[in-house]
């Protein structure tokens, strides 16, 4: 089915995950922590459009509720949050300076074909095009952990760890149609815990390292090596 | 009919090009709070370039003095392919998007040969750094170009657009990011913020300009003319594929009025975004340029990617 017989709604989620997909790979590139949680805050708001374009499309009410939470806690709250935490650490004047950029938004690439790759049986014998996000929201999964892999400050770290359940997120929209209402209270708030406890670790990594750069940490061994 | 339409289009490129380049500059002076110079000024530098004596070193080769019109007549070809107020003539039907690309190619090889024939400094290292850049914006903008001619199963521009023309409004997610991938690499190959700054003359970072620094009169009025046709070529790819709605379809008064209108009105929106985006942005590094363009393959390869993964037919 070619995507000029999908109806409206269907086209306009095609294209946020579209753009879901292109935010990931912006915030795998970026070496700048305020931009870095800006771009995070913008990938919060494309969900928050795609939850309601489901819940208007699908006619399922509860979806804007997720949409709403997605909203206050992905847009507004957390990264309000991180960005107070870079600004009291004084970090927001470092620049990161990335190894190999270039590698890893290749790898990044390979990781989006890798998905779509992976994901081909289960779209083949289910069939519904909403599946097709099904690979985006998989490679907005593995590329919140390159993320994490490939960034050395603390804060990218918890960026990427929210860009997964982001994905995770992304998924529950356009595959099923929007999780149970339980469910997604309790991942909600699970990310919320998890938002605060990151601003107690970078406190403490903050107290003991004087730096939120993790590869210092490797520094620590009671010997010298 | 048709020929003599298409001669007329190729000829309203060459008139308007130099009006979109007074246009942009005066909304970059109105931005920069400055006072702007005359919509019409680019034509007046060129009336006046062209009655000036061309000075030509002792150490000139004939390429130096043939360059220019080399540059100015592949330009002028690239500028017959591509449709501009009408699909369906017979110069876009003969030629592909890929002869458009291989044209800017040509005029570009002979532009860094000038540069270099001349022996100077600048000119050697202009050149250098013009190939650099075009040689990692080409595969970005082939891969854009790609995206959308999977898209419509074409390679022409003129059958291309009349697809995309006649699907009304389709939200195709692999022409967001071919849209991107265009406009960075368009940016980078007309040598606007933050590759290059063409109002400069600052050793350090300017690249066009360093090769054409040695060449006066005529022969500057020529390739400044060729690069503002780029300008508006860049401009019209994009206002044309991406937002094609009021091209003429047909080869009446009526609708190639209409057409010139959007494509005007368009071309001047975009002038305007340009201009923004040069007054918020500050010049790149040029060691950043790859970083930059690789960017733009990426977009276009993220393209290619969901155009195969989201709207492929199985």
């Amino acid at each position: 089915m070619n995507i000029e017989q999908q109806d409206f709604h269907t086209q306009a989620i095609l294209s946020m995950a579209a753009l879901v997909g292109l935010t990931s790979f912006l915030m795998l590139g970026q070496g700048r922590l305020l931009r870095l949680i800006f771009v995070f805050a913008m990938q919060g708001f494309l969900l928050t459009l795609t939850a309601a374009l489901a819940a208007y499309s699908l006619n399922n009410p509860h979806l804007y509720i997720s949409a709403v939470l997605t909203l206050v806690l992905k847009v507004i709250f957390i990264p309000w949050m991180l960005r107070r935490e870079v600004i009291q650490m004084k970090a927001h004047r470092d620049i990161e300076a990335l190894h190999n950029k270039t590698t890893v938004m290749l790898g990044g690439a390979s990781l989006m074909v890798f998905s779509y790759y992976v994901l081909h049986p289960i779209v083949q014998t289910t069939s519904p095009v909403m599946l097709n996000a099904l690979a985006v929201s998989l490679s907005v999964v593995l590329l919140g952990m390159l993320l994490m892999i490939s960034h050395r400050q603390a804060v990218a770290h918890v960026v990427g760890f929210m860009s997964i359940e982001n994905g995770l997120f992304f998924a529950a929209i356009v595959a099923t149609k929007g999780m149970p209402m339980v469910v997604e209270l309790g991942v909600a708030f699970d990310v919320l815990v998890a938002a605060v406890l990151f601003g107690i670790f970078f406190l403490h990594i903050r107290t003991s390292i004087d730096s939120l750069d993790v590869d210092r940490l490797n520094r620590l061994h009671e010997v010298d090596k | 009919m048709n020929w003599l339409i298409a001669i007329l289009q190729t000829l309203l490129f060459v008139v308007m090009a130099p009006l979109l380049a007074g246009w942009l500059k005066c909304c970059k002076c109105h931005l920069q709070n400055r006072k702007a110079p005359s919509l019409l000024q680019p034509y007046r530098d060129l009336i006046k370039l062209t009655r000036k004596q061309p000075v030509v070193s002792e150490q000139a080769s004939w390429l130096f003095i043939k360059a220019p019109y080399i540059i100015f007549s592949a330009t002028l070809m690239a500028a017959s392919v591509v449709p501009l107020i009408a699909i369906d003539l017979p110069t876009s039907a003969s030629a592909d998007v890929i002869v458009m690309v291989g044209f800017f190619a040509f005029a570009r090889f002979f532009l860094a040969l000038a540069g270099l024939d001349i022996g100077t400094a600048f000119g050697g290292m202009g050149s250098s750094r013009e190939m650099t850049i075009s040689s990692l914006a080409e595969p970005a903008m082939l891969m854009a170009v790609f995206t959308l001619t999977m898209t419509a199963s074409t390679t022409n521009l003129s059958f291309a657009i009349s697809h995309v023309v006649n699907d009304g409004l389709v939200l195709r997610p692999s022409f967001v990011f071919a849209l991107f991938a265009l406009i960075l690499v368009a940016i980078a190959e007309t040598g606007r913020i933050p590759i290059d700054n063409p109002a400069t003359h600052l050793e350090l970072t300017m690249i066009h300009e360093a090769m054409i620094l040695e060449y006066s009169g005529r022969h500057l009025a020529l390739i400044e003319w060729a690069s503002q046709l780029k300008l508006m070529l860049y401009g019209v790819l994009i206002a044309n594929i991406f937002f094609p709605w009021g091209i003429a379809e047909s080869f009446t008064a009526e609708a190639l009025g209409y057409g010139l209108l959007a494509i005007m009105g368009k071309l001047a929106l975009l002038a305007v975004v340009l201009a923004v985006s040069e007054t918020l942005f500050a010049k790149m590094r040029l060691f950043r340029v790859q970083e930059f363009l690789s960017f733009a393959y990426l977009l276009g390869l993220l393209g290619m990617l969901s155009h195969i993964i989201l709207e492929a037919s199985r």
